[in-house]
């Protein structure tokens, strides 16, 4: 309880902060513990995300601008970062539609299994990510369970760009659920039955009423799937190929530098996917800011 | 009220794992034990060597001593021992990561190689081919590898030091057959390579993907390691073809001198080391399929069991690994513009 | 969840037709299967292909137990750090109003996307001994990399915006309108987060904390390249579980990985639970808050 209680005790009182300064980095509050949990949360971050990144910026900041532009140019390295992003595009976008169906499923209806089903979202999660490729591996596989009917279609998925897709939608999945899941069981009632009164059919309070509350959340799952999916590396390389400018990641691509002890083009390359990680997140977040500014939504 | 209680719980639980750690990294260093890292495919051998050393040092000394292992990639053993791993002894796939070892931190002599026997091998292997059962395809030696319609699983030489000596065998058989026209043996390496649908990043990957997953006609696969697969995963699935040429791929030791002084454990670790020299070592040696540096020591029924090779070696065909590093592996290395192809989706 | 009662109340206008519930109920179903259900399969039926002797027997190994020891210690400091944190953000993120929050929210963001070579590498780009305090650490004699220290603060960043990331988007829909009245009737602070914030927050928190904890056990990547990969001492239940299935041990790699599997589903039985215990508290306050 020790560290929640300073929220009060060194946070200004209420109705005072900002009152005697002209201008103010906050807006006016009753609510107190701005500068504590905000000086808490922003030393945190310097100290456990920050820090370490800029080292690692730095050490790339040897190569320069020229040399990062080189790196990133190189075809190999382009084409790594081209799968790498595409992929996980596509990767995060199946899984919104998917994850906005199972969260809505997994909260509104009651059926057999339901709550087995819950459970299982966190999966990608607890299950190590070299485990969830070679499981992936093995059923996608020309001989196995799912690999081998579809090789009888011609659909190739271990072992080519397919695979990667499978993976990445695996390891983004919870992501969407998860952010999905309490904003769906906060819905007010009133806003339903008010839209069913007013004579809505259901899918127009769905697609009016329902899914714009579910949009900023969506969005969030969308770029945590979408970054998390840039990064993964376990569960892919079991089931990619890693054949060069075809189904070859960029994570890959890191490591391979790495084994030839250039860490300069290993932290250039990460970098260089840091740095668009970075931009598509940062866009997100301005979306979803404006938006709540805009609409009042979330 | 309750949720206050949660927090004090909870205050409390986070005291004590903290005690906890700094119990568990407290005890961690208590008595004398010696850090052997290792790369992958050794795992089997020594979790069989160390008994007998361990025992083998009781009955000299009467000290009962702890051999700790750790196994991981060659290339990613070589980097932690750089970046602050406290090996005492490094036993790796190739020169070339001690060599770097060597380079980047001092903490081993450049001669490294000259202070034990044999070039400081006390066992080697060499590559051959696993294929399925009854050899469909009839792959009996490197050129049948290089023929259209021949899938061939091999791991990723840019991540695999396993890999490299794939590579490097092919190389090697590939310039001996064109009389060291590099031109054409490229070629001919570059064939091989585009009948390869995968490239695992680690050599027991490729092993898996082979095996398990059902890719591929062949796998090409250190000795050891397909002797292993086809006791793991069964003698009526797999054959073993042995190309009639093929090379010697050595698997140095070294002791970690900055470590060792550091820690005390000098004697301990060059008694490590020798012992792998010793008969009885060299009889596990050739009993987990590896090739002994004193043939002599070994069981026959282990040797026999052994294909007969031509083997050559890295410094005689190309010049030692640091040369052979550069000019392959490196970025824009041979194996790079090996690779370079037109995207195929 | 929280829906049950009120769902059944309302069933005419607040669900779809019975054909698209069944049919969304279906696709939800079989993509579940298709990506999830399989590989959960896939784990434990190799876990106890050789039946559920060889599958206890696996998990009484030395090696494994000094691995699940060492995962249960990493979680049970990395998770607490970051819940501490996750609250902090969180309130100061959504409760305030101030220049550049999208950007603070951004940074919290960014361990997602980094990739966990590079999350393992950062470390040891800082504590290494080619690193920055490289130099200053083995001078003191002091054990980052390759030891627990390292392990640790690789599960920290790794899971760093799970929580937070979670409670941020909650507060915000909820706004401030009811701590303001708490305070307005004299509650503290301190109460007023507790007794009002706390309660509505609950189940976000709930998942963050379930999310944070399911991946600061199964972390590998980063995890790989700071533990050195001692056996007994510095293997996590990942790193084990990889040690084992390189060592051609499926039954005892994957023995180790339906654990954590399981792990999943336990923490959800628990978060059943509480739910079904506080089921009449929560239906009470949904009415009283809408």
């Amino acid at each position: 309880m020790s560290h929640i209680a300073p929220i009060e005790r060194t946070g200004p009182g209420p109705g005072t902060l900002g009152l005697k300064k002209p201008w103010r980095f906050t807006a006016p509050t009753v609510l107190p513990g701005f500068s504590l949990t905000f000086g808490y949360t922003l030393v945190y971050l310097s100290l456990i995300v920050l820090f370490p990144l800029s080292v690692l910026v730095w050490r790339a900041s040897g190569l320069g601008f020229g040399g990062l532009y080189a790196v990133a140019t190189e075809p190999r390295v382009a084409a790594g970062l081209r799968t790498t992003f595409s992929i996980s595009l596509a990767a995060a976008a199946i899984d919104v539609v998917f994850g906005l169906i199972v969260a809505w499923v997994l909260t509104r209806y009651e059926f057999p299994g339901r709550r087995f089903l819950d459970a299982v979202v966190d999966l990608p999660f607890a299950l190590p990510t070299a485990v969830a490729g070679i499981s992936l591996a093995s059923l996608y596989a020309p001989n196995g369970l799912f690999g081998a009917p579809l090789a009888a279609l011609g659909i190739k998925v271990a072992f080519t760009r397919l695979g990667i897709l499978v993976a990445l939608i695996f390891v983004g999945l919870p992501f969407i659920v998860r952010t999905v899941q309490p904003i769906i069981g906060e819905l007010e009632v009133e806003l339903e039955e008010a839209s069913a009164t007013l004579g809505a059919t259901r899918a127009q309070t769905v697609w009016r009423v329902l899914l714009p509350p579910l949009a900023p959340a969506l969005l969030t799952g969308f770029a945590m799937a979408f970054a998390r999916a840039v990064g993964e590396y376990g569960s892919v390389i079991f089931i990619a190929g890693n054949i060069a400018y075809v189904s070859e990641i960029a994570p890959l691509l890191i490591v391979v530098k790495l084994e030839q002890y250039d860490y300069a083009g290993a932290t250039g390359i990460a970098t260089i996917m840091l740095a668009i990680s970075f931009g598509a997140l940062l866009a997100i977040n301005l979306i979803q800011a404006w938006s709540r500014r805009r609409f009042g939504h979330v | 009220m309750s949720h206050s209680n949660v927090l004090a719980r909870f205050g409390m639980a986070l005291a004590a794992t903290l005690l906890g750690v700094a119990l568990v990294a407290g005890s961690a260093r208590a008595g004398q034990s010696l850090l052997n890292v290792s790369y992958d495919p050794t795992r089997e051998l020594y979790k069989a060597i160390n008994p007998a050393f361990i025992a083998d040092w009781k009955a000299k000394t009467g000290e009962t001593v702890q051999i700790q292992t750790s196994h991981n990639g060659s290339g990613a053993q070589a980097r932690a021992v750089i970046d602050g791993l406290k090996a005492d002894v490094v036993t790796l796939g190739l020169a070339a990561d001690i060599d770097a070892i060597a380079a980047k931190t001092g903490k081993i002599p450049a001669d490294w190689q000259q202070r034990l026997p044999n070039n400081s091998t006390p066992y080697g292997s060499t590559i051959i081919f696993l294929v399925r059962k009854g050899n469909p395809k009839g792959i009996k030696d490197w050129d049948d590898l290089a023929k259209p319609g021949v899938n061939v699983v091999t791991p990723n030489p840019k991540t695999s030091g396993g890999a490299r000596w794939n590579y490097l065998a092919a190389w090697g058989y590939g310039l001996a057959k064109f009389d060291n026209d590099e031109t054409k043996t490229k070629a001919f390496v570059k064939a091989i390579y585009q009948n390869a649908p995968v490239l695992d990043t680690g050599a027991r990957g490729a092993t898996i993907t082979f095996a398990q997953r059902g890719l591929g006609d062949v796998l090409i696969a250190w000795e050891n390691e397909a002797f292993l697969a086809l006791q793991e995963f069964g003698a009526d699935n797999f054959d073993i073809v042995a190309p009639p040429r093929s090379i010697l791929a050595e698997s140095p030791v070294a002791v970690v001198d900055g470590v060792v002084d550091a820690k005390g454990t000098r004697k301990l670790a060059q008694a490590y080391v020798e012992f792998l020299y010793t008969p009885a070592a060299q009889a596990i040696i050739a009993k987990n399929f590896y090739r002994p540096a004193h043939p002599e020591f070994a069981a026959k029924e282990d040797l026999a069991r052994l294909p007969k090779i031509e083997l050559f070696t890295v410094d005689k065909l190309l010049g030692g690994w640091a040369k052979t590093q550069k000019k392959h592996f490196a970025d824009g290395g041979v194996f790079d513009e090996i690779q370079k192809q037109e995207p195929t989706q | 969840m929280s829906e049950a009662t009120p769902a059944r109340s309302h069933t005419n206008v607040r669900t779809e037709a019975p054909a698209t519930r069944l049919t969304l109920i279906l696709v939800a179903v079989v993509f579940l299967a298709l990506f999830l259900l399989a590989p959960l399969g896939v784990v434990f039926t190799q876990a106890l292909q050789k039946g559920f002797g060889a599958f206890a027997k696996a998990l009484a190994d030395d090696d494994a137990v000094a691995a699940i020891k060492l995962t249960l210690l990493v979680a049970a400091i990395a998770v607490p750090v970051n819940l501490l944190f996750g609250l902090a953000a969180s309130w100061s993120i959504a409760k305030f109003s101030f220049p550049g929050k999208s950007l603070l929210i951004t940074l919290i963001d960014l361990p997602f996307s980094v990739s966990p070579v590079v999350s393992g590498l950062v470390y040891v780009l800082v504590f290494g001994s080619q690193g920055v305090f490289g130099d200053w650490l083995a001078a003191h004699d002091i054990e980052i990399i390759f030891a627990v220290p390292g392990i640790v603060l690789a599960t920290i960043f790794v899971t760093f915006p799970f929580i937070a990331r979670e409670l941020i988007p909650l507060m915000q829909e909820q706004g401030t309108v009811e701590e303001e009245a708490a305070l307005t009737l004299g509650a503290s602070g301190f109460h007023t987060f507790v007794a009002v914030t706390l309660p509505n927050i609950k189940w976000g928190l709930l998942y963050g904390l379930l999310l944070c904890n399911a991946r600061a056990m199964g972390e590998f990547g980063a995890v790989s390249v700071v533990s050195g990969h001692i056996r007994g001492l510095t293997n996590t239940i990942p790193l084990q579980v990889e040690i084992l299935y390189n060592e051609y041990n499926s039954v005892a790699a994957f023995a180790l990985a339906a654990l954590l599997a399981s792990l999943a589903l336990v923490t959800l039985g628990l978060k059943t639970f509480l739910e079904w215990r506080h089921a009449d508290a929560l239906t009470g306050r949904a009415r009283r808050r809408h």
